[in-house]
């Protein structure tokens, strides 16, 4: 070998330890086509909410024939988690943590029966069989009219009973956690 | 027995050389374990020497070792079904030492352990990023990498004690969701060098591919960015498939499902997503009904393992030993109470002792057969110190679930056998 060539694999191997990795020396780039297949989580404000639509009705039986087996017949007295009722129990000794009476925001209903549910075949259901389920689940919990309608406008304007029931811990409060770092920037 | 009068002798002071002589006597602990049929009385009744088993593609544990973790499910819920287990507890009455063994280390899942064939699996890093990337296992391999000894604890440990104590469990029941590996792979920060990520970009989502589809928000601190790492290693070989095979997040202190094990994606953005996860399930109950969220540091939190409940001991010389750990920092301290929390003596640490890592502690102790209650309290270099029960009860009421970390308080009654209860 040279000494020419020599020096010049030493320059790359100095710029290859200095230097950050350049972009694609590991895997490859993601194509947007390829992300919208893994890209299902859904925001609190409904970043991520599909296109579609379902109503309790439907979700009713989409319910009883998906989900009654593990959940019960109304959401209640099933083998897995209550999904309805509960409201009014938070404060006492045996609380009861339902979508009705616990969680805080309905997107996070839709998102979780899309990735998770039913069980034993998690993403089976449509998106409008997801937001029907959706619906069913609210309407169960007097949420949503037993004749309504769920989408991606309607999801995230839903109030959620237990909305305010959440204190957010001092060290990890997202309404302040990053203020001064942006501030500084 | 000449061992318990040389115990004697040695003079308090003395801690270097008292140090060296209680290490020294973990290996007869760890045989009074394994063989708990009659032994040998003379040496004279010791089964002749002769040649034995072939050598093998890896060992396995002694046939006179029996040690499982247990499959449970939630509080009061044991002795049931695998198929109805959401958890697998560490059986820390029989272990010694910081490390927990890579098959002992506690397992919890929300949709069972999938099987993963590294060939077909891919990380996909995107959102607020400029080059969204696919990795697989071997593009991980290639990158840098960092191997560091940690624990993960799984927020429901200690769940059984918030509201009675069943004084009839082990300490496998009540505190077996912890356990320390050492975990490989690649630093965070490298990945986010890698996709350059924007700096407007403060919250990270973090997915599994189990079924459950696990997901957390994760705050993008300096401390997280500087610590978290994707592992493919746990304890120098590939992760086991209950722990996130072929790669799963670590996050240093923080609480176990943060995690995420069998990881598939990472999702830059700048505002929690409020997943399933972190709403609720992985929120803590007050008494006045309002629930703490994000509460994503694991606490400063100590148990006594050796002795603990359902073991029986007997007066005169005992060594108590057991384990201390912190998601804030490293243990600064142990103190041990052997009269119910009333005065309290300073425990050894066995080295090293490291930072958001379980520490072994131990301490002599001449039992004098009246009942009796013993103690453990850790403190961090944080200056945190782990509550005792009726302070944290009083701030956290009965119904969090998550985030127990009182003092655990053993009782041993006249004939020495050693129970759970509250304090």
């Amino acid at each position: 070998m040279s000494s020419h060539k020599l020096v010049l694999t030493g320059v790359l191997a100095i710029a290859l330890l200095a230097a950050p990795a350049l972009a694609f020396d590991f895997g490859r780039p993601a194509t947007p086509q390829e992300i919208k297949l893994w890209d299902i989580d859904v925001g609190p404000d409904g970043k991520g909410l599909p296109d579609g639509s379902g109503t309790a009705m439907q979700g009713k039986q989409i319910f009883a024939d998906n989900c009654a087996a593990c959940h019960g017949d109304n959401g209640q007295g099933g083998i897995k988690d209550r999904l309805a009722g509960g409201q009014g129990t938070l404060a006492s000794n045996m609380p009861v943590k339902t979508v009705g009476s616990f969680w805080p925001y309905a997107t996070t209903l839709f998102d979780y029966v899309r990735r998770a549910m039913p069980y034993p075949t998690p993403g089976s259901l449509s998106t409008d069989e997801t937001y029907a389920v959706t619906a069913y689940i609210l309407s169960l919990n007097g949420i949503v009219a037993a004749d309504g309608k769920v989408d991606k406008d309607s999801l995230p304007k839903i109030k959620m009973p237990n909305r305010d029931g959440f204190i957010p811990e001092p060290e990890f409060d997202p309404t302040k956690l990053f203020r001064k770092s942006e501030r500084r920037r | 027995m000449t061992s318990r009068t040389q115990i004697e002798l040695l003079p308090r002071s003395a801690n270097v050389s008292r140090r060296g002589f209680v290490g020294g006597l973990s290996a007869g602990v760890l045989s009074a374990v394994a063989t708990e049929a009659a032994g040998a009385e003379t040496l004279a009744e010791i089964p002749d020497r002769g040649p034995g088993a072939d050598l093998s593609a890896h060992s396995e544990r002694s046939r006179f070792a029996k040690i499982d973790r247990i499959p449970e499910s939630t509080p009061g819920k044991r002795n049931i079904d695998p198929g109805d287990a959401i958890n697998s507890k560490t059986p820390h009455q029989k272990l010694v030492g910081n490390i927990t063994p890579t098959d002992l280390h506690y397992e919890r899942s929300h949709s069972g352990v999938p099987d993963i064939d590294p060939a077909q699996h891919r990380l996909l890093i995107h959102g607020m990023v400029s080059k969204p990337l696919v990795l697989s296992v071997d593009d991980l391999k290639r990158m840098p990498s960092i191997s560091r000894i940690v624990f993960i604890e799984c927020t429901g440990n200690g769940w059984e004690n918030w509201k009675k104590a069943d004084p009839d469990i082990t300490v496998q029941n009540t505190h077996g969701l912890v356990s320390t590996n050492e975990w490989t792979g690649v630093p965070l920060k490298f990945l986010i060098d890698l996709v350059a990520k924007d700096r407007a970009s403060s919250w990270m989502l973090a997915e599994g591919g189990d079924g459950a589809g696990v997901d957390r928000s994760i705050p993008l601190t300096d401390e997280i960015v500087n610590e978290a790492f994707v592992a493919y290693g746990q304890n120098g070989e590939p992760l086991r498939p209950a722990h996130g095979f072929p790669m799963r997040l670590v996050m240093p202190g923080f609480e176990g499902n943060l995690n995420i094990k069998w990881l598939r994606r990472l999702k830059f953005g700048n505002a929690p997503w409020m997943t399933r996860w972190e709403t609720a399930r992985y929120t803590q109950l007050l008494a006045d009904g309002k629930a703490r969220q994000f509460q994503l540091r694991m606490e400063t939190n100590s148990v006594i393992t050796q002795p603990s409940g359902m073991m029986q001991i007997q007066p005169g010389y005992n060594r108590i030993s057991g384990l201390a750990w912190s998601g804030h920092g490293k243990i600064a301290k142990v103190d041990i109470s052997t009269d119910g929390a009333k005065t309290w003596k300073q425990a050894q640490l066995s080295q090293p002792v490291l930072s958001k890592a379980q520490v072994r502690f131990q301490m002599d102790w001449e039992w004098d057969g009246k009942p009796t209650k013993i103690v453990s309290r850790s403190a961090d270099d944080q200056g945190n110190v782990q509550p005792d029960r009726q302070s944290f009860i009083a701030a956290m009421g009965t119904n969090a679930l998550f985030h127990y970390n009182a003092q655990q308080t053993w009782s041993i009654d006249e004939a020495g056998r050693v129970r759970n209860v509250l304090a």
